[in-house]
């Protein structure tokens, strides 16, 4: 596929991930017609089912004739298609295999704890969620140490491939914390996090579309008519 | 090939997982020291120092470093060892298809294969339904084709590798049909091609022991 064939991203604005599509190709400065599905969960448009027919979810990536559909390979596609810098995925084959294994990690266990969280029926069920949640954050903390190596980002210097794999997790975690009042991205124990948080929000192919925390939680309290 | 070089891999003898990294090390040619660990029983301290977050197998461990996770791991050995046999297409879309319907293995077809066989008989006939479904999705997809990759075995035909050969053990022994060769003539000759297969064959686990300890462990369903 050659790649000025025209490009188009399906996404939906509060999804988390259709946020890793839009990074990547911004990283990759990939010029894309954007298609916003404004209420995703409920209403499907007629492009997105037949580009999407197993899933029928967000994000998919039109490129000429071609759809691409789940998040982190459309994030590799992107990278494949356009291989110019930056590079989304490390070029060691171990830091590769390490970077898809935490990504994996982010997606099965991490996501797993958060809706957890959110589904918890009592008291004690939140108690032991959040608890889930916090050990999961806690372990991606040590990650970041090790894999950033005092650089800014899970990347190093710029923003790789479980930097966008783990972006995911700041809106749904915005929203957990602004509903029950609870810091789960705190001083004391994931500091680290805290400061990529900052840096990955502030980069300039980041900044320009990605919901800032006011606008996610007051689109979710509309969403759960929550005041 | 010094120690560091060498390559182990940690496994489980009757699991898909474990022999979906065997299965690619063998199409490469690449030599590797074997581990048999007993997961369900004693994990190892070795188990725990090279999966100290989910503590499972498969880990292949290559150059003092360990990687988890079946489908990181042949994704790994497809970058570090380029030999004729390609696991993966050059090609990114074809690349992005391939690690799609592998997920899709994972994610929908081996899940809800568990949940017929082995779930609760309320929820069977569903179960049944929703794992005949997934796989008609597979036979569409396999087509004509030889193998999942083409000419060659690739990386879908060995994340498969449960529908391959666990598949068939795992409705002998619940006693739960889902699949047939009447109604997945592809997948069937599909399976049959790929079980056939030499160095395929010479990883898969002993049927009736898979047999034996899969109705200890779940019991069968129905009488049989």
């Amino acid at each position: 596929m050659a790649q000025n064939e025209t490009v188009k991203l399906i996404g939906s604005w509060s999804s988390p991930y259709s946020l890793r599509a839009r990074v990547a190709l911004h990283l990759k400065s990939v010029k894309y017609e954007y298609l916003d599905e404004p209420d995703v969960l409920k209403e499907k448009s007629e492009l997105l089912l037949k580009s999407n027919p197993i899933h029928k979810k967000v994000p998919v990536l039109l490129h000429g004739d071609l759809s691409i559909c789940e998040s982190l390979n459309v994030v590799q596609y992107v990278d494949e298609a356009w291989p110019s810098v930056p590079l989304i995925l490390p070029s060691d084959a171990y830091d590769r295999a390490s970077a898809r294994f935490w990504a994996q990690y982010i997606d099965d266990k991490c996501f797993a704890a958060v809706d957890a969280v959110v589904g918890a029926k009592d008291d004690e069920g939140k108690m032991a969620a959040a608890g889930k949640l916090m050990e999961c954050l806690a372990i991606l903390e040590e990650t970041f140490q090790k894999s950033s190596k005092g650089l800014g980002f899970f990347g190093g210097e710029t923003i790789g491939y479980l930097d966008i794999a783990c972006s995911a997790l700041l809106g749904p975690i915005s929203v957990i914390e602004a509903f029950s009042g609870v810091k789960f991205l705190r001083q004391e124990t994931t500091p680290g996090l805290i400061q990529w948080a900052e840096r990955f929000r502030a980069h300039e192919a980041v900044k320009p579309y990605m919901p800032t925390v006011e606008e996610v939680v007051a689109f979710a309290k509309q969403k759960f008519n929550v005041q | 090939m010094n120690q560091e070089e060498q390559v182990k891999l940690m496994g489980l003898w009757g699991s898909p997982f474990s022999k979906r990294v065997e299965m690619a090390l063998k199409l490469k040619g690449i030599p590797y020291e074997y581990i048999e660990e007993d997961v369900y029983g004693n994990k190892s301290p070795m188990l725990l120092k090279y999966n100290p977050v989910h503590k499972k197998v498969p880990v292949l461990i290559h150059n003092g470093r360990s990687i988890a996770e079946s489908l990181v791991i042949v994704e790994y050995i497809e970058d570090t060892w380029k030999t004729s046999h390609t696991i993966l297409p050059q090609d990114p879309y074809e690349r992005a298809m391939a690690r799609f319907w592998a997920k899709y293995v994972d994610d929908k077809v081996m899940l809800a294969v568990k949940k017929a066989c082995w779930g609760p008989e309320s929820e069977r006939e569903k179960e049944v339904k929703e794992a005949y479904e997934c796989l008609k999705c597979l036979e569409k997809v396999l087509g004509d084709k030889l193998f999942f990759g083409g000419e060659t075995i690739g990386f879908v035909d060995i994340a498969a590798d449960f529908i391959g050969y666990w598949l068939g053990i795992f409705q002998e022994a619940s006693g739960v049909t889902i699949m047939t060769a009447e109604e997945f003539p592809k997948l069937q000759r599909w399976s049959e091609d790929f079980v056939g297969n030499d160095f395929i064959k010479e990883v898969l686990p002993p049927k009736e022991k898979l047999v034996a300890v899969l109705k200890a462990m779940f019991g069968s369903v129905t009488s049989n």
